[in-house]
């Protein structure tokens, strides 16, 4: 059992890393990398709300749909769930956990219904993960977001300066560089 | 029949999701590994932002202001269930192929930006041409992406071998790697022609640069609405801005300040 949650950990964070392997959350992934603290920020959030949201989605599934027979709702009712669920975090963290909501607050609301988090929810469904596990699954797969977000702002605050040709300033030399560290990513996939 | 003609127009060329507005990227980088798998996410896109259109210009005086992005939401995601369905009985190896990211259909940026920037304001015939011609646009875009990547990664358009023999295919542009860097040439190639644009005086202000701070506002009209939202009555009247706007342009002064 322990060793089943390592591998799932192992696998989800590093070898199909969301974002560099799987492509879910690329928007927070590319607009909120300029700074090192911002995308710190940013991943602790993710962790927090994916790890929530996994546990919610999971119970849901098991106690709800399942008995009830309508598993063809996953879909509608994930998002759904998750679109409330990040509201009422926000609110609650807003009432009773004010330094946490200084930290995290403008983040929230960008990751509301990112699809990262609806991908680890129908992720954990199809792969028959149940809660604990799927848990386990969520919380992995976004601290590999947070490993990756935090490795592209430190690269983008050093070449913050380089001499970079004009049509690839912007955007495009940060893609050369997520692609470059996807290979990179790659060698992680002979580990299981 | 001019003004149907002009929406399709609109969505394939002028407004191209991909290759101007930059919406909807991560399905783009993920299932156009090859041409057929992009050919189909575009034409299923297509089909739930078609319905989808239609059905928001129905109920456009029906839905509440207030609560109408979980209303788009609940319409959307049931086409997209209804879509998914479809396929998983009449194209499996296709619902094979697009994987998780049929459901995922429901976080594009393009539907839910298309339902509040178009359908919610506009009759009905007109909103279904929209929604045909963005979806056809997205097609398009995702075909000839699929179609390259196919090529140099596989040697093959389609399934069709194309390369010569002895053509010994560069395997990493079919693999999570290739999409970065084919999505990264695409806006080089697309700043390049908004520089060009804008030294000869044109106005250039509807191609939105890679990812950059736009895809954060694609996150905002696909993504990062609320249930329900204190600011939505000041988003409502008078100018329709993005209530998120605000905080993304704390995090920018944020990141400014630092």
């Amino acid at each position: 059992m322990i060793k089943d949650l390592l591998v799932i950990l192992v696998a989800s964070s590093l070898v199909n890393n969301v974002v560099l392997s799987q492509f879910l959350g690329l928007c927070p992934f590319l607009g909120v990398s300029k700074k090192t603290n911002t995308a710190a920020g940013m991943g602790v959030a993710v962790i927090f709300v994916i790890t929530l949201a996994s546990a919610v989605a999971g119970a849901i599934y098991q106690y709800l749909l399942v008995p009830l027979d309508i598993t063809y709702l996953q879909t509608i009712v994930f998002i759904l769930v998750i679109a409330a669920l990040v509201q009422f975090v926000e609110m609650f963290l807003k009432k009773y956990m004010q330094s946490l909501y200084q930290a995290l607050g403008v983040y929230l609301p960008l990751i509301t219904t990112n699809c990262a988090v609806l991908g680890v929810a129908l992720t954990n469904v199809q792969k028959n993960y149940g809660i604990l596990t799927g848990v386990v699954n969520g919380f992995a797969t976004a601290v590999g977001f947070t490993v990756s977000i935090v490795i592209l702002a430190g690269i983008r605050e050093k070449m913050a300066y380089n001499d970079i040709p004009e049509s690839f300033r912007g955007m495009p030399i940060v893609l050369v560089t997520a692609g470059l560290m996807a290979i990179a990513f790659c060698g992680f996939s002979g580990l299981l | 029949m001019n003004r149907a003609g002009e929406r399709l127009v609109n969505g394939i060329i002028r407004e191209n999701p991909t290759f101007v507005l930059t919406l909807g990227m991560c399905p783009t980088l993920a299932v156009t590994t090859s041409a057929v798998n992009g050919l189909g996410m575009g034409l299923t896109t297509m089909v739930v932002l078609a319905l989808s259109n239609v059905f928001i210009s129905l109920l456009r005086h029906v839905i509440p202001d207030k609560v109408r992005i979980p209303a788009f939401i609940v319409i959307i995601a049931s086409f997209v269930t209804v879509a998914q369905l479809l396929l998983q009985g009449f194209i499996p190896f296709l619902y094979d192929a697009l994987g998780i990211y049929i459901p995922l259909i429901v976080v594009n940026c393009i539907i839910l930006g298309r339902a509040e920037a178009y359908a919610y304001k506009n009759p009905v015939i007109p909103s279904l041409f929209d929604g045909i011609g963005m979806g056809l646009g997205f097609s398009v875009a995702l075909t000839c992406i699929g179609a390259v990547r196919e090529l140099l990664g596989a040697g093959e358009i389609f399934g069709i071998r194309v390369m010569p023999e002895s053509y010994v295919p560069v395997s990493i542009f079919i693999m999570a790697p290739g999409a970065f860097f084919v999505l990264a040439l695409l806006t080089a190639i697309q700043n390049k022609v908004r520089i060009n644009g804008e030294r000869r005086g044109k106005d250039m202000s509807k191609i939105q640069s890679g990812c950059s701070s736009d895809c954060m506002n694609c996150a905002d009209a696909g993504c990062a609405h609320r249930l329900y939202d204190e600011k939505a009555d000041s988003a409502s009247a008078g100018k329709k801005a993005e209530p998120e706007e605000i905080t993304i342009e704390e995090i920018k002064e944020d990141e400014d300040n630092d």
